[in-house]
């Protein structure tokens, strides 16, 4: 190397490098501002800015729904939006689903509380996805039968298996709660 | 993911500027599949656009009778609107046999067109792939490739378009609307996708400066004998081994029009305008239905694992057909 010319090997010139900028998201009713690059997804600006580690990072590529989060009432997959994106949309997240709606005496959605009546998790690693992927389906209103829960529910893994259990919680919410449905 | 800037387009003459100005830019609207590429170290655009206000998520009536799909409705409310339920059950069956309830929420009509393969080499960056770096090789043809083509591949790439709703949309005769700087343009959906043959890094004739902005739907749905059969490693969220869409207008227990497409075999839709018409002004039987299967399948070539597509398509054609014919 050393008998190499002297001339100064200049960096690659390379774009200018792009600004964050200020998102304001609201975020289970509350609006936060934080100063975000423009590849920050949803999930991230949850967990790592606003301390909403609920939400769950599991495959970070939209297979395993360990990130669902609602947005204007949908479910999604917080992992593959970008947070720049969704800066004019409500997202509810599992901390917030009880601003949802009515809350049992314990504070839980009843969702919430079915999970825990029908032992709907072991690790519970998945459990936030579940859940607000679960609230997610009552409100779309096209589960009829368990098949079709079983089938809407296809975007969510569990690695414990827990599936028969989170089947019934959802059934059991599904059929006494209508007003959640 | 690469460092990229990000801008949102308030109108069409906006996106179309930006995306015309600036040859790393891309679209972006759902971003199931981008953000995932990007993730991935696949694609990496300095710049996106965010179309996502642009409006163009209504799903109308033509002039023909038809039906206007916007191009940024999400593949949940195309497959839910109760037109497309009623009119077009096929295309609603085939969006909802794809991905995930929270996928077909963020995922539009466009971007679904536009998806990527699944092909695990395209994905695999440490290997030689002649879609994501032209001329590096094709690692799928000597390689594991149990999901790859059997028909239309070349020697450069067997990678199979990974669309459920295409398959359908192929059926159904569709028209893709495209706006480009100059004007509009319409692509017949026969024509929107392309073979690999020597360039199989250009999945679509949309050019890079053009936007879809709406796949149309011509009047018939055939919503009295249809299939979408699709047929995957498990029960639900997975990608098409193989699926045929069907749609059939019967008179008695005659065939009197037929379209057929199927998906997970090819680099795009395949469509077999020779087979279709074995069909018409033929008995719906199976011996009907053999002919054509068997015709699709002439056509049809092995790399080792994904042999056994061959008599699986033969088979799902059979089935398909039938079941649409009932």
């Amino acid at each position: 190397m050393s008998n190499q010319s002297a001339t100064i090997t200049e960096a690659p010139k390379t774009a200018q490098l792009p600004r964050t900028s200020i998102v304001t998201l609201t975020v289970n009713g509350e609006q936060r501002s934080l100063r975000i690059a423009p590849w920050t997804t949803l999930l991230d600006a949850l967990r790592e800015y606003l301390d909403l580690t609920g939400t769950k990072k599991g495959c970070d590529h939209g297979q395993c729904g360990a990130c669902t989060v609602l947005v204007d009432g949908k479910r999604i997959n917080a992992c593959l939006a970008l947070a720049v994106m969704v800066d004019d949309r409500e997202i509810t997240t599992i901390e917030g689903l009880t601003k949802e709606g009515s809350a049992t005496p314990d504070g839980l959605h009843p969702m919430q509380a079915a999970f825990i009546e029908h032992d709907a998790f072991q690790c519970g690693y998945c459990t936030p996805g579940q859940i607000c992927s679960a609230v997610g389906l009552l409100k779309e209103g096209h589960a009829h039968s368990r098949e079709d829960i079983q089938e809407l529910m296809s975007g969510n893994i569990c690695r414990c298996g827990a599936y028969p259990n989170i089947v019934d919680a959802i059934e059991d919410v599904k059929n006494h709660q209508p007003d959640r449905a | 993911m690469n460092p990229f800037t990000y801008s949102r387009a308030g109108d069409l003459d906006e996106a179309v500027r930006e995306i015309s100005d600036n040859d790393r830019a891309k679209f972006i609207a759902g971003g199931t599949n981008l953000v995932d590429l990007m993730k991935a170290n696949v694609m990496h655009p300095t710049h996106l656009v965010d179309i996502t206000r642009l409006g163009l998520s209504a799903i109308e009536e033509t002039e023909e009778g038809g039906l206007r799909l916007g191009s940024l409705v999400t593949n949940a409310e195309t497959a839910y609107h109760p037109q497309v339920a009623e009119r077009y059950p096929l295309l609603a069956n085939a969006i909802l046999a794809g991905a995930s309830p929270q996928l077909r929420n963020m995922a539009t009509n466009g971007g679904n067109l536009l998806q990527r393969t699944r092909c695990y080499y395209f994905y695999d960056t440490a290997t030689p792939c002649n879609k994501r770096e032209p001329g590096s090789g094709c690692s799928a043809l000597n390689g594991h490739n149990r999901i790859h083509a059997i028909l239309g591949t070349s020697e450069h790439c067997i990678a199979t378009h990974p669309s459920d709703m295409c398959v359908a949309l192929a059926a159904l005769e569709a028209v893709v609307r495209v706006t480009n700087r100059y004007g509009e343009r319409a692509i017949p959906f026969a024509d929107f996708h392309r073979l690999p043959g020597d360039t199989p890094h250009i999945d679509a004739n949309l050019e890079p400066d053009e936007i879809i902005t709406a796949v149309e739907l011509p009047p018939r749905g055939f919503s009295q004998h249809f299939k979408y059969l699709k047929i995957r490693d498990r029960a639900s969220y997975a990608f098409a081994l193989v699926s045929v869409a069907v749609g059939l207008e019967m008179e008695g227990d005659t065939i009197r029009e037929a379209r057929l497409a199927l998906g997970g075999v090819a680099h795009k839709p395949w469509r077999n305008l020779e087979a279709e018409a074995l069909l018409v002004g033929n008995p719906a039987n199976r011996e009907t239905f053999k002919r054509a299967a068997d015709r699709i399948v002439a056509d049809a070539r092995g790399y080792g694992s994904n042999s056994f597509k061959i008599e699986l398509a033969r088979r799902a054609v059979v089935r398909a057909l039938n079941e649409a014919a009932k």
